[in-house]
């Protein structure tokens, strides 16, 4: 048995025909093939599934499109404007917070939300607000970092500095001792 | 510009594909959709240990919806394993299931929701065995059976190796320790389920897309599993979410899909769920470890014997090689004049083990580090000055014939005990506080292939054409290390011009050279060196066609900032697409190979070929940690970590790897536990299988330590495995060193710290750990003469490398 939904997605209204019981997770990756979003647990435990609707981070394999309808729904599809990418997104890419990826659409979420609620977070705010979202690669410090640069930036109401250029990797280094070749 | 400064090489660059993993772009296996795709899912058996009495699909087959049902007996009747010694695994059991989650069928139907409906359909009379659930139980009963072959019954394999007299050196000893440790198995929990669409074309050929770290074993295992020949088979690896070994088997997912695509006619995707991940497993073994060493006053070792006894579950994947890795690397790290392994890996009926993320060694080195803090304790040493003291030689060989290059550790070492405060600290931090130190070593890749044979264990092709485009064709796979993005570094470093302008494509064996897979740390250097070469071949070229251009002799060229030019005249030169294009018009088509084998230089002996590698990183690790001294919870509070990557071709990526190591060391050392009850596995959910949140990861500084190594791309060695193992054991001495009390097991749970610390309030000793051993005979060791201080063999002598 299926029905007729109305989802607002990333700005756009999708009309999907769908089993009642499918979960927002399932409609977004099968019915509407975005599957930027990703699957880890089934349960609601990691995270890995984490969209927002109205701003707010929610477990897509939790949640049902059905109760989702009226809502703003907000995918990692939709946080570049454009070609432009999000300050997080960013961060991420210039700080190395993202290694096999897999996790990197809810956390990313997450923490839009975490900096629409709190702009000027300090660490431990942001490893609270990502509690919820597993990563094995990392080890979150990169992450951590991350959020902590683009909300710096983000605050400096849009003038993004130069890729990398204030942003020095944080181990030192000794020098290299034996000449190559 | 100099020829030997770097322009690419030692920048913190972002990875190549880090784009398209921010935007929900990138496209792994579960994410690949193709028209008239049918899903698939297995059947897993129930029980773990039975014989299977009957299956019956007809119920499943008349369901609508569903397209095919296969069981084992629709496959080829032959038995496959990673590993050649170990062929006992069936995609589809037939007549035996030998754990919880053995697949015995097989469906394939319109969408997940049928073919799982049709999976309950399906009728399996089992006749129940008794299940074997540890070692003990597995050799007490040899009556039962798991396997058919092994050294014994129910023991996969015993080994037993001696280098020199450790009797003697005991004897010449000032200390003799005897220690013994558990290490329980964990599984590597990958945030991305394992994931593969199949498809068999009218033609007769047959491509799989996997989420698997090794898609050249697969394509060389499908064509015996499925009888087809190699040459009608394409693997291509997606890219993985996640894999720390636990995507290097050939898996039942991957060869049902297969084969229910050549019977329906359609693409076929299985896509497992979280609690078969827990099934498929191949995780940390679980090992049971006896250690004796002699010191001498000083701390300086005499000599060790070192035991294992692994649990390995019920197939033997890795398990061999395993095995071998619990002995191997033990005298890589400190001065061990003579050593003597002995181990044993027992079946039981549980998911397999195999490589995890330091494979084999984090367990060893969590014995040896605990053992020799209690040793420096026993002697009045301090545990940093007494590992600094006897650190092994560089350009050596080891006891067991192990060539070591370059060893950083003892700078290593420097660093954390400055960095962490250790002097001030240890001793002095306060109730249920403390500090710990541990060291460690890893391989740069194994430098064995799994099958023997005298090819390269990794190929690339660097191409380029009139567009400017330089492609990389290579057959190794991006776990998210950033492999891909290596290569691309390596090459812009040699060509002179930005990673943007180089493709790196992904593992497909119709069109990259062979690369043996992303294990053992092995893509950077392997996979780099032919890289490098391949790279300088093409450079050559166009050097030779831009010299004859310009009127100059070719070496006088450099290759520069997108530029090739004179060296110091850059205002004569061209363009590289230019010079691009005078290569082409001089020499046709611009593609060229470059391959890698590591030195030959196994021990001769038996076993001999686990635990060469081209050459080894080294790590030191302080743990500060606070225990509540009530409930028994150890909070770590920093980590300091030093890691000797002897070039770090991009520090961003490498402290990632190293943060990455330290964040699932302290998961293993802490929480997590692979564990069962009653035949069930307790936790096949992320509900119950815990892992460090951020809350519980602690801030870690990481130290890179840079000695460029002969061997390595540029000097790299490895950064992706070795910082995990010193994090385990760091942790267990800092918590002896808050509470004084030693928990020779892992995970340090509540539970063992408050039993210890009870146990040591009724003056017992302030310990747990195991308590005995089990009944078993070793065979009588293969005895080889040390080669403890022998000169390394001679570098230079690697196939391919001219």
């Amino acid at each position: 048995m299926k029905m007729l939904l109305t989802l607002r997605i990333n700005g756009e209204e999708r009309d999907v025909f769908a089993a009642p019981h499918k979960t927002l997770l399932e409609v977004l990756r099968e019915d509407l093939n975005l599957t930027g979003t990703k699957h880890g647990c089934e349960l609601g435990e990691c995270g890995t599934c984490t969209v927002l609707a109205d701003g707010l981070p929610v477990l897509s394999c939790l949640a049902l499109p059905v109760e989702c309808q009226g809502r703003e729904i907000k995918t990692v599809e939709g946080m570049a404007r454009g070609g432009e990418l999000h300050p997080l997104q960013r961060a991420f890419v210039e700080l190395g917070a993202a290694q096999c990826g897999y996790c990197t659409p809810g956390i990313l979420l997450t923490a839009e939300a975490l900096l629409g609620d709190n702009p000027t977070p300090t660490r431990d705010a942001v490893k609270r607000a990502l509690a919820g979202n597993l990563c094995r690669c990392t080890g979150y410090s990169k992450i951590l970092d991350a959020v902590e640069l683009a909300a710096l930036r983000m605050r400096r109401d849009g003038s993004l500095p130069q890729l990398l250029g204030e942003v020095q990797p944080k181990a030192s280094r000794a020098d290299i001792k034996v000449d190559y070749e | 510009m100099k020829k030997d400064a770097f322009s690419i090489i030692g920048q913190s660059l972002p990875k190549i594909d880090a784009w398209a993993k921010v935007v929900g772009e990138t496209r792994f296996a579960d994410d690949l959709v193709m028209s008239r795709m049918a899903h698939g899912k297995l059947l897993r058996s129930p029980h773990p240990h039975a014989l299977i009495k009957r299956i019956d699909t007809t119920r499943a087959r008349a369901l609508p919806g569903v397209y095919a049902v296969i069981t084992g007996r629709d496959l080829p009747r032959v038995k496959f394993g990673i590993l050649p010694v170990s062929q006992d695994e069936e995609a589809l059991c037939v007549e035996k299931v030998r754990m919880v989650g053995d697949a015995v069928a097989a469906v394939a139907a319109i969408d997940e929701e049928t073919a799982e409906r049709a999976t309950e359909l399906i009728d399996v009379e089992y006749e129940p065995l008794r299940p074997l659930m540890s070692i003990e139980d597995s050799l007490a009963h040899p009556e039962v059976r798991i396997h058919e072959y092994g050294d014994r019954p129910n023991v996969h394999k015993a080994v037993a190796l001696q280098f020199g007299d450790v009797e003697a050196a005991f004897a010449a000893a000032d200390l003799v320790r005897e220690d013994v440790f558990f290490f329980e198995g964990n599984t590597h929990l990958p945030m991305e389920q394992h994931a593969a669409v199949a498809q068999w074309g009218a033609d007769g050929k047959l491509t799989l897309w996997s989420s698997t770290q090794t898609p050249h074993y697969v394509h060389r295992l499908l064509a015996k599993i499925l009888d087809v020949p190699q040459a009608h088979i394409r693997v291509v690896a997606a890219p993985v979410g996640g894999g720390f070994g636990g995507k290097l088997d050939p898996f039942a997912h991957e060869i049902a899909a297969c084969k229910l695509s050549q019977l329906t006619g359609r693409p076929v995707k299985i896509t497992l769920t979280r609690e078969e991940v827990f099934y498929v497993h191949r995780g940390r073994h679980p090992v049971l470890m006896w250690i004796k060493t002699g010191f001498r006053k000083d701390g300086a070792i005499t000599g060790m014997h070192f035991r294992s006894w692994l649990d390995g579950g019920a197939y033997g994947s890795y398990g061999v090689a395993s095995t071998f890795y619990t002995g191997a690397l033990q005298t890589v790290t400190y001065k061990i004049p003579v050593y003597k392994f002995e181990g044993a890996r027992v079946f039981t009926n549980k998911p397999p083990c195999g490589p995890k993320r330091g494979h084999g060694t984090p367990q060893p080195r969590f014995a040896m580090e605990c053992q020799i803090d209690k040793a420096a304790e026993h002697l009045g040493l301090d545990p940093a000055d007494m590992r600094r003291r006897n650190l092994a030689e560089p350009f050596v060989k080891t006891a067991n014939h192990l060539t070591v290059t370059t060893i950083g550790l003892g700078e290593c070492i420097d660093r954390v005990v400055e960095a962490s405060g250790w002097r001030q600290k240890r001793g002095h931090l306060g109730p249920g506080r403390g500090i710990g130190i541990a060291c460690s070593s890893y391989l740069t890749g194994a430098g064995t292939a799994i099958y023997w044979n005298d090819m390269p264990h990794s190929g690339v092709v660097v191409r380029a054409d009139r567009s400017g485009l330089v492609a990389v064709l290579c057959g190794a796979t991006d776990i998210g290390q950033g492999s891909d993005s290596i290569l691309a570094y390596l090459v812009a470093e040699v060509l002179g011009i930005e990673p943007k302008e180089i493709r790196v494509h992904p593992a497909d064996t119709d069109l990259t050279p062979v690369d043996l897979g992303s294990y053992s740390s092995r893509v950077t250097l392997m996979a780099g060196n032919a890289a490098i070469q391949a790279a300088e071949r093409l450079r050559e070229k166009i050097f030779e066609a831009v010299a004859r251009k310009l009127e100059v002799a070719p070496d006088r060229l450099v290759a520069a900032d997108r530029r090739v030019f004179v060296d110091g005249d850059a205002e004569r030169g061209v363009d590289f697409a230019q010079g691009v294009v005078l290569a082409e018009s001089m020499f046709g088509v611009l593609a060229f190979p470059g391959s890698y084998a590591p030195p030959k230089r196994a021990g001769k002996y038996k076993g001999g070929g686990v635990g060469p590698s081209p050459c080894y990183s080294y790590s030191a690790c302080v743990a500060e940690v606070e225990v509540d001294r009530d409930t028994g919870q150890v909070t770590p509070t920093e980590i300091w970590i030093a890691h000797d990557v002897g070039r770090a071709l991009n520090p961003v990526l490498v402290e990632g790897q190293v943060e990455g190591s330290v964040y699932m060391g302290l998961g293993e050392v802490l929480m997590e536990e692979q564990v069962f009850r009653k035949g069930v596995h307790k936790i096949p959910s992320l509900l119950e299988y815990k892992s460090p949140t951020t809350l519980e990861t602690p801030e870690i500084h990481t130290i890179l330590v840079e000695g460029a190594d002969p061997e390595g791309p540029f000097g790299a060695k490895e950064a992706g495995q070795g910082p995990l193992l010193p994090v385990i054991p760091a942790v267990a001495n800092a918590v002896y060193d808050a509470v004084g009390v030693r928990i020779d097991e892992t995970p340090i749970t509540p539970e063992k710290v408050t039993k210890a610390m009870e146990g040591k309030r009724h003056g017992k000793p302030g310990r747990v750990g195991p308590e005995r051993l089990p009944v078993f005979t070793f065979p009588e060791p293969r005895v080889v003469e040390s080669a403890f201080g022998q000169p390394a063999d001679r570098i230079t002598e690697r196939p391919f490398s001219s």
